[in-house]
C-alpha cells in the first residue's frame, strides 16, 4: 500500500504529476471518444503536427513562455482547423486529404522558421513538456482547458451526437451542424495544446485517443463509453506514474504504454465486440 | 588569335606567379567545431586566421545537423579544430562527405581523459537502481552516476567509448587545447607560426591566472557547500580539478527524458544532503529544475555555460569569460 502512497505523498511534483494526468485525463478522452465514433482518430495525430510549429513560433517570440506557446498553438491549430473546413465544404476536395494538405504545410512553415532563428537550442526538449515539472501556470491551464471542454461538451452534446449518428441528418434539420464541427475540432486542438504541456505532443494524442479506444470494447452507449474511457485513462496515468517512480521509467511514455496494456486487456476481453466474445460465439473464427 | 591566348597564358601564368608570395599572406582557413573551440582559434591565431565555428555560441553540439554552407566551409579549410574524445560523434562523416583535405587537430591530445569505469555494457537501470541509496555518498558516488549517464548516450549517437569529453571545462587542460592549436597553425602556416607562439605564450599566461582564481574562490567555500545540482553532466573535469560536486537530475545527454524515480532521487538527496544551489544551464530544460528548487527550498542559480559559448552580448563571448561566469554564479549562489 505504502508502494501505492508514498511517491504521491513525498513529493509535491508527484501529486502535481498526478493532478495534470487527471485532468488531461477527464478533458481529452471525451474528445477521444467523440474523435472515434465519427471515423477521426487519426485526424488527433495530424492535428497535434498542425499545432507544433505554432508552439514553436510562440517559443521563438517570446521564449519559455506558456502564454505565448499555448496561443501559437491554438491559433496554428485553428487555423488549420478552420481553413480544412472551409476547404472541404467549397471545394471538390475532401476533409480528410484538406486536412493532411494543410498540417503538412503547417509543420513545414514550422521547422522553417525554427531553422531560421539559427541557433539550433533542443527545441525539441523545450517544446515536448514534461509531467514532472508541471508548475502552477501549466496546472491551471490545464484544469482550465478540461473545465472548458466539459462544459462546451455538455453544450454540444446532442448536436454532437447526432452528428456522430447521422451528419446528413443534422444537415438537414438545423443550422447546427457546421459550428458543431467546428467547435469539436476548436475542442480537439486545446486539449491536444493541454496534453503537449504535460505529455508532449504525440503522447497528448495517446492519452486522447487510447483510453476512447480501450471504452469501446466495454460499453455500447456514448455515455457508457466516456465514463470507460476517463476511467481507464485516469487508471493509466496513476500506473505510468508510479511505474516511471519505481522503475525509473520516463514518464510520459510509461503513462500512454500503461493506456496501450489497458487497450490490449480491453481488445482482447473486453465484454463488447473483443476477440473473446466474438471468438466463441462462433468457434470458427478461432484461428 | 593562337598568339594571343599564348599571351593571355603567359601573362596570366606570370601574374600568378607573381601572386603567390601574395596568397600566402592571406587568412589561413580554419573550421572549429563548436564556440569554445572557436574562441580558443581566435585567441592564438587573431587576424591572421579566417574562422568558421560551426556550431556557434548557444548551440547543442550534441544535436548538432551539419547545413551546406558547414560542408562547404569544412571543404575549404586548411586546418580543422575539433575536441575529440568523442564529442563529435558526426565530425568523421563530415569530413569524410566534404572530401576535405585539411589537417586535423584534435585539441584534447594530450589531455588525461576521465576515464568511464561503469562499463558500457551495463544498463541504464542497473546503475540507477543504487542512486536513490547513494544519494548522499561522497563525490565519487555523483561522478559514477554521470559517467554512467554519459555511457548510455555514447550508445546512442556519439559512438565513442568511455571518456568524458567535457574536458575544456579545467583550465588546465584548456591550457593544453591552446598548445596543440598552436601547433596545428605553425604546420599549416609556418610564416604566422612566431606570432602563433607570442599569442600562445600571452593567453597561456592569462589561463594561469584564471586558473588561480577559480582555486582561490573555491578554496573560500566551506567544505560542506561545494555540492551543485545542474541539469547538464558536463562539469566532470571542473569538478574534478576545483574539487565541486555536481550532480544532475537527468543524464548526460541533453536527449534523455527524466524518469519520476530520477527526480524523486534528486529531490531527496537535496534534502537529506542540504545542498542550497541548482543551477540551469543554456542548452536544457529548465522547468523540471524550477520543480525542484521550489519543491526543496533550494535556490536557484544564475546560468552556467557548459558545453556553448554566450553570442557576444552575452555574459560568456569568450572562454575565460565563460570561466569567470560559472566560477561567480557558483561561489555567489555556494556562500548564500
Amino acid at each position: 500500500m505504502s508502494w501505492l502512497i508514498d511517491p504521491f505523498a513525498d513529493f509535491a511534483f508527484m501529486q502535481r504529476a498526478l493532478l495534470g494526468c487527471l485532468a488531461i485525463s477527464l478533458g481529452a478522452t471525451p474528445v477521444g471518444v467523440f474523435l472515434m465514433l465519427r471515423r477521426m482518430s487519426l485526424t488527433g495525430d495530424a492535428m497535434a503536427h498542425a499545432i507544433l510549429p505554432g508552439a514553436a513560433v510562440g517559443y521563438l517570440v517570446a521564449g519559455l513562455n506558456l502564454g505565448a506557446m499555448t496561443i501559437g498553438g491554438v491559433v496554428a491549430g485553428l487555423a488549420v482547423a478552420l481553413l480544412t473546413g472551409a476547404v472541404a465544404r467549397v471545394t471538390a476536395l475532401r476533409e480528410d486529404a484538406s486536412l493532411a494538405a494543410f498540417y503538412l504545410i503547417s509543420l513545414a512553415l514550422g521547422v522553417l522558421l525554427v531553422s531560421l532563428k539559427g541557433s539550433n537550442v533542443d527545441l525539441m526538449h523545450v517544446l515536448f513538456g514534461t509531467v514532472l515539472a508541471l508548475n502552477n501556470a501549466a496546472l491551471v491551464l490545464l484544469c482550465a482547458i478540461t473545465t472548458f471542454t466539459l462544459a462546451t461538451l455538455a453544450l454540444i452534446f446532442r448536436p454532437l451526437v447526432l452528428e456522430c449518428a447521422d451528419p446528413r441528418f443534422l444537415a438537414s434539420v438545423s443550422r447546427w451542424s457546421g459550428p458543431v464541427h467546428f467547435i469539436f475540432l476548436a475542442l480537439v486542438v486545446l486539449n491536444l495544446v493541454a496534453g503537449f504541456q504535460a505529455l508532449g505532443t504525440l503522447m497528448a494524442v495517446g492519452i486522447m485517443i487510447l483510453p476512447a479506444a480501450t471504452a469501446r470494447f466495454w460499453a455500447t452507449s456514448i455515455s457508457g463509453m466516456l465514463v470507460v474511457a476517463a476511467v481507464s485513462a485516469s487508471l493509466a496515468s496513476v500506473v505510468g506514474l508510479l511505474m516511471s517512480y519505481h522503475a525509473g521509467l520516463p514518464s510520459g511514455p510509461a503513462i500512454i504504454l500503461s493506456a496501450g496494456c489497458l487497450y490490449l486487456l480491453s481488445l482482447g476481453f473486453g465484454p463488447v465486440g473483443s476477440l473473446f466474445t466474438r471468438a466463441f460465439p462462433r468457434p470458427h473464427l478461432d484461428a | 588569335m593562337l598568339t594571343r591566348r599564348l599571351l593571355l597564358a603567359s601573362a596570366a601564368a606570370t601574374a600568378l606567379a607573381f601572386a603567390s608570395p601574395a596568397l600566402a599572406q592571406e587568412r589561413v582557413k580554419v573550421v572549429a567545431t563548436f564556440s569554445i573551440l572557436g574562441d580558443l582559434v581566435a585567441q592564438v591565431g587573431g587576424d591572421r586566421v579566417q574562422l568558421v565555428t560551426l556550431v556557434g555560441p548557444d548551440g547543442d553540439a550534441h544535436v548538432y545537423q551539419p547545413s551546406p554552407a558547414d560542408a562547404q566551409a569544412v571543404t575549404d579549410a586548411a586546418l580543422i579544430v575539433a575536441n575529440g574524445l568523442g564529442f563529435e560523434g558526426w565530425m568523421d562523416r563530415l569530413v569524410e562527405a566534404s572530401g576535405t583535405s585539411a589537417t586535423i587537430v584534435t585539441a584534447s591530445t594530450g589531455v588525461a581523459p576521465l576515464a568511464i569505469v561503469e562499463a558500457a555494457k551495463a544498463g541504464a537501470h542497473d546503475d540507477h537502481e543504487d542512486h536513490a541509496a547513494e544519494a548522499d555518498h561522497d563525490e565519487h558516488a555523483h561522478d559514477e552516476h554521470g559517467h554512467e549517464a554519459e555511457t548510455v548516450e555514447a550508445h546512442d549517437d556519439h559512438g565513442h567509448g568511455a571518456e568524458d569529453p567535457h574536458a575544456w571545462q579545467s583550465v588546465t587542460n584548456v591550457a593544453i587545447y591552446v598548445e596543440n592549436i598552436a601547433k596545428g597553425l605553425s604546420a599549416a602556416d609556418p610564416e604566422g607560426a612566431a606570432l602563433y607562439t607570442a599569442n600562445t605564450t600571452a593567453y597561456l599566461e592569462k589561463l594561469t591566472a584564471l586558473d588561480a582564481e577559480i582555486r582561490a574562490a573555491v578554496a573560500t567555500l566551506p567544505a560542506g557547500k561545494r555540492t551543485i545540482v545542474t541539469s547538464h553532466d558536463s562539469f566532470g573535469y571542473f569538478a574534478a580539478a576545483y574539487g565541486l560536486t555536481f550532480v544532475a537530475p537527468q543524464g548526460m545527454s541533453t536527449e534523455a527524458e527524466a524518469s519520476a524515480r530520477d527526480v524523486a532521487a534528486m529531490i531527496t538527496q537535496i534534502r537529506e544532503t542540504g545542498i542550497n544551489a541548482v543551477f540551469v544551464e543554456n542548452i536544457a530544460d529548465p522547468r523540471l529544475l524550477d520543480q525542484i528548487a521550489s519543491e526543496t527550498g533550494a535556490t536557484i542559480g544564475g546560468t552556467l555555460f557548459s558545453d556553448a559559448l554566450s553570442g557576444p552580448d552575452g555574459p560568456a563571448p569568450t572562454y575565460v569569460d565563460m570561466m569567470r561566469h560559472n566560477l561567480k554564479q557558483l561561489t555567489t549562489a555556494l556562500a548564500s
